[in-house]
């Protein structure tokens, strides 16, 4: 963990995003992470990705559960509000709160002890719902502040510290994402914010669930030769399908590439998905197609890389419930309260 | 008939129906229940049904008083034996000099039936078989059939009642004609075949009034769209589940937009309560009014959550439909027990506000002010009724709105407040009431955001470990509760016609048994001052009313004495002084059970505050 506060001083020639705001503000808190921690570039990655989208911190909600992953959003955005909720349980809390209002961002940040395990029923359900959000697995396969117990999402036969064998079969996350309609689905590796960076911008651009499970080594825990979370193993063993680039409506240009090498998708807000192939012919408006390429990949041993998946005619929540433009939290007493009037006429059909 | 008198008795009787259940006959019984109402006389009828959908037995037990008593009373003076697998012990059941009406369609034999009851045999089977060709039809007509008979037998009013039946199916004009012709078939076999009205008769009075019949559930979730509800989060669990759906029913009504016919609510049925309390909280710390509705194992569940929402100081409703426990206990049977599992829910020093609804009407004010004091107080508020009030349908007072009344949303900065440069430290103690200012996300851009969590943090929202930091937030904590005192609902206090150092405390759905258990006492001449409770933390009068009783009996639907505990705990009272009175079976507590419990203990403790002619044991011994 860094001890030392970056200075404050700016210098004149900072960079400023559309909304004024430099990179510094869209930081938090000085981060209490082992030094080299994959999350801590998770969260810059974040921090990137909402300056160069000129997202107003204020309109982020920032959610977590309970472990090293959940204790990020205190080091990221930190005009945003936050919510550390328990252990497992901040797919509801996210709901909740999306709910009430439908005009903020919300950004779960999660980890995979958090959601394979512990909090799977609510990672599945909030997924099943459609809750319009960004979800974000930090998967370093180990429990790291209770020191180094395998997760659901180690691999079997994967090494711990000790030099103990993980006999239990591993939980993909991002396939259970694309079972259950996540409507955009990526996988990625903290080592690679080139990767990560665009899949986080895709990810706050679309409206549904947007699930990315980023791999991210546990440098105190699992970052030996054995682990399959490990720097070295993810980096051998990353398999990317695809590049993203995103491109807002307002700043729409034309890049070219050569013939067939790109996919382009508009979501919903007008923004563009430009998906660059990458050796593969990789369909990834195919979501059974996708179920099915990351299996036969897994089982030849690769870490499939990349968005795997999106769908950007889904609807959210609130299209399911039909509730009203105005957030419900700003809806005044006049909107809410029928009335002594109405009660008059209810009590009558009731005698 | 012939061993004993036939009962005599007007306006003042319980008859029992012995059904199955998914026959159809609640509509059917609760028509009964309607037009005895309609005739100006109370009644309180309750269910008693099983955990099943199909097939087994349940039972519509109606006590009429003329006396205007809305407890249950125990007995049965009439018994509706519609169902054989219960026969026998529905015959037994029957008061001496009972009545007994049956369907006598198929013989019994003589050994089924008692010498000391009237029998009334109806062919209702074949009365059906003979004028409806539905087989579905021919089922649900045979309840109205049995209706009709019994208007004539007890001399309700038949056209008051066709009336009824007109209400019940407006708009299905077939429905309306096949039940009236039921309803006249059985109300003409009777008169013809028997002399009408039995010694048991209805006569018209004015005790009704103004008042409504509906049950809590449904109150509970009106008074969720009056207090401004916009969230619910909820995991379906008897006997709660119809608080959520009257929710929705309401919400359809008097909450979608009437241009855009969307909902300005929303309702979200989770996985499991875990989550339904974990959008509440959600919806809570984002600023929307968000309630849950559960049960005792719902509540279970919620626990760690609810110590979060205590500790990180997030507005939550949970209406808590109590049922008998421990574990899956008696889901279908009413009981208060879960009072000790809600006020002090979860693990840590935490404290909880409950309030205790008597009625529907209270469920619905109670209900609704809830929001209020859960956004004023930053913290979950507990409804606390139970199933007896929940699910059963009750005369109440009609509800009513103040049109002038606002919504208390409590201490929340706006932006403005924040542009205007006001300190804001989340946990600070500005006002010295232990109340802190709370900002919902998205209020300003650079001012006001914070960082919510279960860890310790200093005013600031920071995390902490200091001791020092933990100790003011405890002390804070303490302080907010001891503000909520003076917010919760005052309790209901009810002086006897003489002085008396007897007092008795009770809350919830105990308060009608409780009233005319007091009625009884004093025919006999020993008066008890009570007290209704209706919250926690207890206000100053709660512990004033001890402090001015020798003996104080505290009268409770659970096994252990939960409100007894937490009154000693609370009021660091002698526990000697509170004696208790416990009801427990699953069934509502009756005036007499109450009574007759307080009169043995009086005995017991000698206690020479009586009048000297007083025979405490004369009236209410069983």
């Amino acid at each position: 963990m860094t001890y030392l506060a970056k200075p404050k001083l700016l210098r004149a020639d900072t960079p400023r995003n559309a909304l004024g705001y430099t990179r510094r503000d869209y930081e938090g808190a000085i981060s209490t992470l082992c030094a080299g921690c994959g999350h801590d570039s998770i969260s810059a990655s974040i921090v990137q990705a909402c300056f160069d989208l000129d997202i107003e911190p204020h309109k982020v909600a920032k959610l977590s559960g309970i472990g090293c992953s959940s204790k990020t959003p205190d080091y990221f955005l930190g005009n945003s509000h936050g919510f550390n909720s328990v252990h497992g349980r901040m797919p509801s809390v996210l709901t909740g709160a999306a709910l009430a209002n439908r005009n903020l961002l919300y950004l779960g940040v999660s980890g995979d002890g958090d959601s394979a395990s512990i909090g799977i029923g609510q990672f599945a359900h909030a997924m099943r719902r459609g809750v319009n959000m960004t979800y974000i697995v930090e998967n370093n396969g180990v429990y790291g502040l209770t020191k180094g117990q395998f997760s659901a999402t180690a691999d079997k036969g994967s090494k711990n510290k000790k030099g103990v064998v993980n006999a239990d079969s591993p939980i993909d996350l991002a396939a259970l994402a694309l079972q259950l309609g996540a409507t955009y689905v990526a996988r990625s590796f903290s080592g690679d914010k080139e990767q990560l960076v665009p899949l986080i911008k895709g990810a706050l651009h679309h409206r549904g669930p947007a699930f990315i499970d980023v791999i991210s080594p546990c440098v105190t825990f699992n970052n030996h030769a054995g682990s399959t979370k490990s720097y070295d193993y993810v980096r051998e063993h990353n398999a990317a399908v695809n590049r993203l680039d995103v491109i807002l409506p307002k700043a729409q240009i034309e890049a070219s590439y050569p013939p067939g090498s790109l996919r382009r998708v508009v979501q919903h807000d007008g923004s563009l998905l430009h998906l660059r192939k990458l050796g593969v012919d990789y369909d990834p408006s195919d979501r059974i197609g996708a179920m099915n390429y990351l299996q036969e990949r897994q089982a030849l041993g690769e870490i499939v890389t990349g968005l795997l998946y999106v769908d950007s005619s889904g609807e959210d929540m609130h299209a399911h419930l039909n509730t009203v433009d105005k957030p419900l939290n700003l809806l005044g007493d006049a909107y809410l309260c029928p009335g002594s009037g109405a009660l008059a006429a209810l009590n009558a059909s009731l005698r | 008939m012939n061993t004993r008198q036939a009962i005599r008795s007007t306006n003042d009787f319980v008859i029992k129906f012995a059904n199955i259940n998914g026959s159809g006959s609640a509509s059917a019984n609760e028509l009964f229940a309607r037009a005895i109402m309609r005739m100006g006389v109370t009644v309180s009828p309750r269910n008693i049904f099983p955990s099943n959908i199909q097939g087994m037995p349940t039972w519509y037990e109606m006590r009429v008083s003329g006396e205007g008593w809305l407890a249950r009373r125990g007995g049965c003076d009439m018994m509706v034996a519609m169902n054989p697998q219960t026969w026998d012990r529905d015959v037994a059941e029957l008061a001496p000099g009972g009545y007994l009406v049956y369907d006598s369609t198929k013989m019994l034999p003589r050994s089924k039936f008692r010498d000391d009851i009237t029998v009334i045999g109806i062919p209702l089977t074949e009365m059906c078989n003979r004028d409806y060709t539905d087989v579905r039809q021919r089922q649900l007509v045979r309840n109205i059939m049995y209706v009709g008979a019994l208007v004539a037998l007890l001399d309700i009013d038949l056209a008051d009642t066709e009336r009824l039946v007109a209400e019940q199916y407006r708009g299905k004009d077939k429905l309306i004609d096949a039940n009236v012709r039921a309803l006249r078939l059985g109300h003409d076999y009777a008169r013809k075949h028997f002399s009408c009205p039995l010694g048991l008769r209805v006569e018209r009075a004015d005790a009704v009034g103004d008042r409504i019949f509906i049950d809590g559930n449904s109150a509970c979730g009106l008074g969720a769209v009056y207090g401004g509800a916009t969230v619910a989060g909820w995991y379906p669990i008897t006997p709660s589940t119809s608080v959520v759906e009257a929710f929705g029913s309401y919400c359809r009504k008097f909450r979608t937009d009437p241009d855009s016919g969307q909902a300005r609510y929303a309702i979200a049925q989770a996985e499991d309560e875990l989550a339904a309390i974990g959008m509440v909280i959600g919806a809570g710390w984002n600023g929307a009014r968000a309630f849950t509705a559960t049960s005792g194992p719902g509540i279970s569940l919620m626990q760690e959550f609810l110590g979060l929402a205590y500790f990180a100081e997030i507005p939550a409703v949970i209406y808590d439909v109590q049922r008998g426990g421990p574990s899956t206990g008696m889901p279908t049977r009413t009981q208060q027990s879960d009072l000790l599992a809600c006020a002090y829910a979860s693990h840590g020093d935490t404290r909880h506000v409950l309030l205790f609804p008597e009625d529907p009407y209270e469920c619905f004010t109670l209900g609704a002010q809830a929001f209020d004091l859960a956004e004023r107080l930053q913290t979950p508020v507990f409804v606390m009724l139970d199933l007896d009030i929940g699910m059963n349908e009750r005369l109440c007072r009609p509800f009513d709105w103040d049109d002038s009344r606002r919504y208390d949303r409590g201490k929340v900065l706006t932006h403005a407040d924040l542009e205007a440069g006001k300190e804001f430290g989340r946990y600070l103690d500005v006002d010295g009431d232990g109340i802190p200012y709370r900002t919902i996300p998205g209020t300003h851009p650079t001012k006001g955001a914070y960082f919510t969590r279960g860890t310790t943090r200093n005013p600031y929202a920071k995390y902490s470990e200091a001791g020092t930091d933990y100790v003011y937030n405890m002390e804070r904590l303490r302080r907010k509760f001891d503000t909520a005192k003076t917010l919760v609902p005052a309790p209901v206090l009810t002086k006897a016609s003489a002085p008396t150092r007897i007092g008795a405390i009770c809350y919830g759905s105990t308060n009608p048994a409780m009233a005319e258990a007091i009625a009884l006492l004093e025919d006999d001449g020993i008066h008890v001052d009570t007290l209704r409770v209706r919250a926690f933390p207890f206000s100053d009068e709660v512990m004033d009313f001890i402090a001015a009783h020798d003996h104080v009996f505290v009268v409770e639907q659970n096994e252990s004495a939960q409100l007894r505990t937490m009154l000693i705990n609370e009021g660091e009272i002698t526990p000697k002084k509170l004696v208790r009175v416990l009801h427990y079976d699953g069934t509502p507590i009756t005036a007499r059970f109450i009574a007759g419990r307080i009169a043995d203990e009086l005995v017991a403790l000698k206690v020479s505050t009586l009048e000297p002619h007083a025979n405490p044991l004369r009236k209410v011994a069983p």
